[in-house]
């Protein structure tokens, strides 16, 4: 059976009540929403580029406490990061929380604690949210992106 | 000398005969779903808004129409399709008589409420509405009862209005009355709001409506299963709901329309059944109620409501509302005593659905939470996105009730929610 404490685990439940980079961005040169129509969580990633890294980033928006913890961690794990490290951490990170794969051990770091979202197929999408919009931004999608 | 049990005779003032108490564990026992476990709890289904669990008795009527009768209706001399036709015929009467319509030609089957509401913007809302008339709505409609009026009203060149609501979640007859103009054409109203609970006051909205002479349309997809409904009380031009919302089978709803209305209106949808007789040069449109019901129509739906509407007169619809209310003060009563737990939807005429938010929980984590207590509840925008903004609330928790929901449910629903709390801390 799943636990409970599987998911909601301590750091999701405080990157949840206060989320990190969680600010807007004006001098972001690449942005985009995300949408979850099931929940109605939304959210608005910013991303400041150097070249092919990512300078900053920043994200703001409403959700519940997967989708937000999921977003600040996701912007932790990126500043710095180059378009390439971002994809196959997103990789990753999918295959983790869908159950997929194996990614291998140190691959993820902290966002490793999202591992219990498998055992709860209905909140993927609230895990992948903020990783679908970031994606949407560095294509540079005008759109909303959506998770449905 | 007869005795009967339930009275005591009384020549001074004889007490009213006592109505045999509603026996939910008996109730329970006829929804096989209902025993079984979900993540190690007993399951406690709280989504009935969403939709209801179906009694062995539909089950069965489904079952008995597939290894019996199953034939196509309306065109077969052969002996199961004319078994299959009167099947399907006396379930349009029982759903006449359910809403006290006054002709069984004025029950339509249809796949669902929405797909009502699409029949009557299509036809009646497309014969009638021209560039600049209005379509009157509430705040507190679900999508349903928005978008299919949006669409017509593009088409047209029409305008549609939205009569707003109170933070209780009502809206005032005076409101409603102003916006009520000479350009409006129809008015679109949900008989109790899936979202909030809200119970509109339908008679007093048709009379306003119709001293001016303006049709009047009503979502009944949630009163239907829990209020006592009379279309010929209510004066209703159209009415409508879901089987699957009543304890029947999903894929088939019912229109309500007043003959002459109907008859005015155009067709559909072309097709078999709906005809007379076809030539390329000319079609003669069947009557009313085939008009509307073009092509082999669901046969098992309307067999199944008619189970569904059965047992629901069984059991006393207005034994239900007083259940379900008593079911749901009690859980209003416990909810509204936890701290940190607010209440959407507080209309003084409710029924039914109990609409939440908790402070620093989204809605969503409750949902989860609570499902691994095996308490099945809906979380998110029900439908009625304009309704969450109006509360500036991204979605809400909604606890709905049925008929076999008890008190010991609610306390459970209140153990989870303090639950949720714990993990939220």
């Amino acid at each position: 059976m799943a636990d409970l404490r599987d998911l909601y685990q301590e750091v999701i439940l405080e990157h949840s009540k206060v989320p990190r980079n969680y600010r807007g961005m004006v001098e972001a040169d690449l942005k985009a929403e995300g949408y979850n129509p099931l929940c109605g969580d939304r959210f608005t990633v910013y991303l400041h580029m150097d070249g092919d890294s990512i300078r900053d980033i920043s994200f703001q928006g409403s959700g519940c406490a997967i989708s937000k913890a999921s977003a600040s961690m996701m912007t932790q794990s990126l500043k710095g990061k180059t378009r390439a490290d971002a994809e196959k951490l997103f990789k990753n990170f999918h295959d983790l929380v869908t159950g997929q794969g194996h990614p291998a051990e140190g691959e993820l770091g902290k966002l490793a604690v999202f591992s219990g979202v498998s055992e709860f197929p209905a909140r993927v999408k609230c895990a992948t949210l903020a990783w679908h919009t970031l994606q949407a931004a560095l294509e540079n999608q005008q759109d909303a992106v959506s998770t449905e | 000398m007869t005795t009967l049990a339930n009275f005591s005779v009384n020549p001074a003032g004889a007490p009213l005969p006592q109505v045999p108490p509603y026996d939910v564990e008996r109730v329970r026992a006829d929804f096989p779903i209902l025993h079984q476990k979900v993540h190690g709890h007993p399951l406690v289904y709280l989504d009935n808004a969403a939709t209801t669990q179906k009694p062995r008795q539909v089950i069965e009527a489904i079952t008995r129409y597939y290894e019996h009768d199953n034939a196509n209706i309306h065109r077969g001399v052969h002996t199961l399709s004319q078994r299959a036709t009167e099947e399907y015929e006396l379930a349009r009467k029982t759903a006449q008589q359910f809403i006290g319509a006054e002709d069984c030609r004025e029950i339509i089957f249809v796949r669902s409420t929405t797909e009502a509401i699409n029949l009557v913007a299509q036809t009646y809302a497309r014969q009638n509405l021209k560039p600049g008339d209005e379509v009157l709505i509430t705040a507190m409609e679900h999508h349903s009862d928005i978008v299919p009026w949006q669409m017509i009203c593009e088409e047209k060149q029409g305008k549609l209005r939205v009569a707003p609501i109170n933070e209780a979640g009502e809206v005032s007859l005076t409101d409603f009355e102003r916006l009520l103009t000479a350009r409006t054409k129809l008015v679109a109203v949900a008989h109790l709001s899936n979202a909030l609970g809200t119970i509109n006051p339908i008679q007093q909205i048709v009379e306003l409506a119709h001293s001016k002479n303006i049709r009047v349309m009503v979502d009944g997809a949630q009163a239907a299963p829990r209020l006592p409904v009379n279309v010929r009380e209510l004066d209703c031009d159209f009415y409508a709901f879901s089987g699957h919302k009543i304890y029947g089978p999903t894929g088939i709803g019912v229109l309500y329309g007043k003959l002459a209305l109907l008859e005015a209106m155009p067709p559909y949808q072309g097709g078999g059944d709906m005809i007379s007789s076809v030539s390329f040069e000319r079609t003669v449109y069947n009557k009313v109620p085939h008009k509307f019901e073009a092509g082999t129509p669901d046969i098992s739906g309307p067999i199944g409501l008619k189970a569904a509407l059965e047992y629901v007169s069984r059991l006393g619809i207005e034994n239900i509302e007083q259940h379900e209310n008593q079911v749901l003060e009690y859980a209003t009563n416990r909810i509204s005593a936890l701290s940190g737990v607010r209440l959407i939807g507080t209309a003084k005429q409710k029924a039914g659905v109990l609409s939440f938010v908790m402070e620093g929980v989204h809605p969503h984590d409750i949902g989860t939470i609570l499902d691994q207590e095996g308490i099945a509840i809906r979380t998110g925008h029900h439908c009625a996105q304009p309704v969450m903004e109006r509360y500036g609330i991204p979605a809400t928790a909604r606890a709905s009730l049925g008929l076999y929901n008890t008190k010991e449910e609610i306390d459970a629903l209140v153990r989870g929610i303090k639950k949720v709390q714990e993990v939220f801390g």
